[in-house]
């Protein structure tokens, strides 16, 4: 990619002016610091040019989610060999049920858990005289249901923080009555204004309720690392965990795709983290870099420009045997790529792209679009912060069209206007996009597909946007018989 | 290498190449902790006991893998059935992406819903704020005929009054005065899904009975149906119009998202499409009866409608033949009109399917699964093929679901080792299914992981259907329903049968 080209500012910039023009003026007020373009001063500072992380705008379809989901969706949920608790209402755990695809080995019901629905399914009673002796007793229930699991979280919907619940002193209780490793996680969905909170909770309760809980028995080598914020999604943590194997680290912790609680526990006795996900897991990062003196280093598995980087990146971090290795890796997959490339960069140069996704993916794809010839026109993200834009800036161009906490209204304008040839987003933007005549991806969840992540995983992703925009149904959209 | 352009692998075939296998032996072995193999079989081995099962059935305080949503779902999906009507929640955002997520991933379809966001402040002060912004802004951006609004449990656990705050709003000008607003009190810690649904249609029919103007009643000859919460409602509306249609029944259809979760694919993106209009809903009381299709999705409803002197009627899904027969003649009874030769000819050609196939039906056994007035129907329609219903749950089915199936259950031979499971989880079916297993499970996608544990084959049949494309938009209601019903059921046996044997892999069944 060359950050020398750029993209259309001017015409970016009307279309802000555009669908501001229909907010009432206050709310107008608020969404207009939330768009812009991307620009870079003759100084050569970039900027995104938005504010993040503040609370959306009432009545203006905001695409953001909460917090549980934020610790129960993304961090907690994958964790296979605990139980997870939707404690509240049947809800929250309902419609989250299955829907993360966050792969796993292990037998469902048996020492595996992560594709069930456990709840306390509050009913009125609950509310009125608290839940805690509930959950007391269904901790007990699930220990007998499933004694080989390895502990259980309490993953708080929002009546619990409302009603002045004591989930902590339960799980105190619990965790001698039952000898496992019991989490309360304050992760209610009023907290906060996005999923974003709920990282940063389930991040405290992993520090505060299972490291150093117990002493895990532990050999270590001087090439152990963490594989931080990989959700596994379609198996994605896999690729890369084979990626970093190859190049002789020894992965001791998956955090959190596929992970068990001894994954977790042993987290602080690693050499480096490795962060994918910035957003979701920067907090614990910080934590044992701090608490244990471990240093972190952020990573991009998303196509094969950053891949490379980001290998090179991470064997900088060790002796020279391993940098040879990592160098031994590339090469060993450049055939692969040049393979990928030759088969779908020419269906796909010079597409337009537009994204919006969650807290990494708005930035950390966009390098996998280039190498394989396409722009992205414009990006944003739900529930980013400050340091995600600054962040955003090395990898888009400018004039680059950003949108934070989009609304439905905006994104729809946006899309209409633009008439990008794909856009990549989530379920609910899904089908409005795609009956306007727009390919789309949905980039949480690979749209069912997947992994994205390592080399194997680009040839996926290749295939998958090829598949997208090339399919021969965009060209039946309009009846014959209509005139054009 | 496992990977290759020339084919690629996704996740489906990618995690079988031995380089993945050899990953996860590896990663298992040194890295997990995992219980060993041994401990494993064992305690899967045990779940499958009479011992486990008891045990199961003793919980108290668990739900696992419960097959009912929240009241908001069905209220929403209420309020999307009306003429240019915005459905929005008041409370916490995260549940309007999760009711948007769910409707569109069974649907196939956008599902616009706007939140008002209300977090910590508004835990604290109320969210008063958030309803005067969120109406102004939902009706400024998204120009609705109707706001529809109903709420989370944070805003009904922190005690917020919808009609204060909605007349507050109207009285800052968030919205004309004379604009329609509706709403209802959807506590997610009450009922289910269908609690939501009958909430939310029975405050949109207060709203214009009653808040807008105090109407008194004008009976005239149409006749108001309403549908319930229906995951094949796109398909089944359609059916039940073209039956009142064909019989020259004057009718409103209270709440039909036929259009709206069923919009073309041609270019433009149709936010509201269809609907009843708000004409029609202000004008339902002047019906002369109104049907409720689903029971248990209307028992509020249908006695706001008693109140104003209609005769009502309802029933628990008209799928099935005798369910449909019922349908009909209480339609015919209630408006006059006979019912055509052209009906009868489709009911006597699902009789003639059922006769044509019955002997690969006769005595199979099934568990059924989902809403209470699904899992009758449902149940109904298997008796009357002579199946039988091993074991009919709803986890939403109360005293009343549960003495309406055993009742049913005892109507018939084929029922008499039925059981009727009220209030029980997935968890709990598939203790059942091991113990006392069936021939087949007919239920939702989340029937999955019954299947796979069991090898029991599922059918999916009802809401949601994530897993599978397009079934709902074809109906299940009425004798054509009742036949697709019928061939989706004969699809499985003959698959089971032709898979079960090399001897008797006959070409003829």
């Amino acid at each position: 990619m060359s950050l020398d080209e750029t993209n259309d500012a001017a015409f970016h910039e009307g279309l802000i002016k555009e669908v501001l023009e229909q907010y009432p003026e206050k709310a107008a007020k608020k969404r207009g610091r939330h768009l812009n373009v991307k620009k870079t001063d003759d100084a050569g500072s970039s900027t995104c040019g938005v504010k993040s992380n503040i609370k959306s705008v009432p009545g203006v379809m905001t695409i953001r989610g909460c917090a549980y989901a934020g610790s129960k969706g993304v961090v907690w949920g994958p964790i296979k060999d605990m139980v997870h608790i939707s404690h509240g209402p049947v809800g929250c755990g309902q419609y989250s049920w299955s829907q993360r695809r966050n792969y796993f080995n292990g037998t469902v019901g048996i020492d595996s858990f992560v594709t069930m629905q456990i709840t306390s399914d509050f009913q009125e009673k609950d509310i009125v005289f608290g839940g805690d002796k509930k959950l007391d007793k269904m901790i007990d229930e699930l220990n007998e249901m499933f004694p080989l699991n390895k502990g259980i979280s309490v993953q708080s919907e929002c009546p619990i923080g409302l009603i002045g619940d004591d989930i902590e002193a339960v799980a105190k209780k619990k965790i001698k009555d039952i000898g496992k490793t019991v989490v309360p996680v304050r992760c209610e969905g009023f907290r906060g204004v996005s999923q974003s909170l709920g990282h940063h909770i389930a991040n405290d309760a992993i520090r505060d309720w299972v490291f150093e809980k117990s002493k895990p028995e532990w050999e270590t080598g001087p090439y152990d690392v963490n594989l931080i914020a990989d959700y596994n999604i379609g198996g994605d943590a896999w690729p890369s965990r084979r990626l970093l194997e190859e190049m002789g680290l020894r992965v001791v912790g998956m955090w959190s795709g596929d992970a068990t609680l001894a994954e977790m526990e042993r987290a602080p006795k690693a050499k480096l983290n490795l962060i994918h996900c910035y957003r979701s897991m920067n907090y614990i990062c910080r934590h044992m870099e701090e608490k244990y003196n471990i240093p972190w280093v952020e990573y991009n598995f998303f196509g094969p420009s950053q891949i490379a980087k980001s290998l090179r990146k991470i064997a900088a971090q060790f002796d020279e045997t391993i940098q040879k290795k990592a160098e031994e890796v590339i090469a060993k997959y450049e055939p692969l790529v040049a393979e990928i490339m030759a088969k779908f960069k020419p269906r796909l140069e010079g597409k337009k792209v537009m994204l919006y996704v969650g807290g990494l993916r708005p930035r950390h794809v966009s390098n996998a679009y280039d190498d394989l010839g396409m722009n992205i026109v414009g990006t944003g993200y739900e529930f980013g912060h400050n340091d995600d834009y600054q962040r955003t800036t090395d990898y888009v161009k400018d004039g680059t069209l950003i949108y934070d906490d989009v609304s439905g209204y905006e994104l729809e304008k946006f899309i209409e206007k633009i008439r990008p040839d794909l856009v990549g987003s989530g379920i609910k933007e899904k089908y409005a996009t795609q009956k306007m005549g727009v390919p789309f991806r949905q980039m949480h969840s690979w749209d069912y597909s997947g992994p994205y992540h390592g080399y194997d995983g680009f040839a996926i992703f290749a295939r998958d946007m090829d598949m997208a925009i090339n399919s021969p149904i965009w060209s039946k959209f309009k009846a014959p018989w209509k005139a054009a | 290498m496992p990977q290759s352009a020339a084919k690629v692998k996704d996740h489906i075939s990618l995690f079988q190449e031995p380089e993945y296998k050899e990953l996860f032996a590896s990663k298992k072995a040194q890295f997990e902790c995992r219980p060993t193999d041994e401990a494993v079989e064992a305690q899967s081995e045990y779940t499958k006991t009479w011992e486990y099962r008891e045990k199961n059935f003793a919980r108290e305080a668990a739900t696992i893998n419960p097959a009912k949503a929240c009241q908001p779902l069905g209220a929403v999906f209420a309020a999307a059935g009306f003429e240019g009507t915005l459905p929005y929640v008041h409370g916490s955002q995260g549940c309007v992406a999760y009711f948007r997520s769910h409707l569109a991933r069974h649907f196939k379809e956008a599902v616009p819903i706007v939140a008002d966001s209300m977090t910590e402040d508004a835990a604290v002060f109320g969210g008063l704020t958030n309803i005067v912004e969120g109406l102004q802004n939902a009706y400024a951006l998204y120009k609705p005929k109707m706001i529809v609004v109903s709420t989370t449990c944070m805003a009904e656990v922190i005690g917020d009054d919808l009609s204060a705050f909605i007349a507050t709003a109207k009285e800052k000008e968030s919205v004309p005065a004379d604009f329609p607003v509706p709403f209802a009190h959807t506590p997610s810690f009450v009922g289910s899904h269908t609690t939501g649904y009958d909430n939310q249609i029975k405050g949109i029919l207060q709203y214009f009975w009653e808040r807008e103007a105090q109407l008194t009643a004008k009976p005239g000859s149409k006749i108001n149906i309403i549908p319930g919460f229906d995951g094949y409602a796109v398909a089944n509306n359609r059916e039940i119009k073209r039956y009142l249609d064909t019989m020259g029944v004057e009718y409103t259809l209270i709440g039909d998202v036929s259009e709206v979760y069923d919009t073309p694919s041609d270019g433009e993106y149709r936010m509201y499409d269809g609907g009843t209009t708000i004409a029609e809903a202000r004008d339902s009381i002047n019906a002369k009866a109104t049907i409720s299709l689903q029971e248990f999705c209307s028992l509020k409803t249908m006695e706001l409608v008693a109140s104003k002197g209609q005769q009502t009627a309802a029933f628990n899904y008209p799928m099935g033949i005798g369910a449909t027969d019922a349908f009909l003649m209480k339609v015919s009874e209630l408006t006059g009109k006979a019912i055509p030769g052209s009906i009868e000819k489709e009911r006597g050609r699902l009789v003639d399917a059922i006769t044509d196939s019955q002997a690969w039906l006769h005595g199979k056994k099934f568990a059924v699964f989902g809403d209470p007035d699904f899992t009758l129907a449902m149940t109904a329609f298997l008796l009357e093929m002579g199946c039988e219903p091993t074991h009919v749950l709803a986890t939403n089915g109360g005293k009343d679901w549960e003495a309406k199936a055993k009742a049913l259950l005892a109507s018939s031979p084929f029922g008499a080792e039925g059981q009727v499971w009220a209030g029980k989880d997935l968890w709990h079916l598939r203790s059942l299914l091991f113990t006392e297993p069936t021939d087949f499970i007919i239920g939702s996608s989340y029937g999955k992981y019954l299947e796979k544990d069991t090898g029991i084959p599922l059918i999916r049949l009802t809401f949601p259907i994530f897993d599978r494309h397009h079934h709902h938009r074809f109906p299940t209601f009425g004798y054509q329903g009742a036949l697709r019903v019928l061939v989706e059921i004969l699809d499985r046996v003959f698959e089971v049968a032709d898979a079960s044997s090399d001897i008797s892999y006959d070409l003829t069944r």
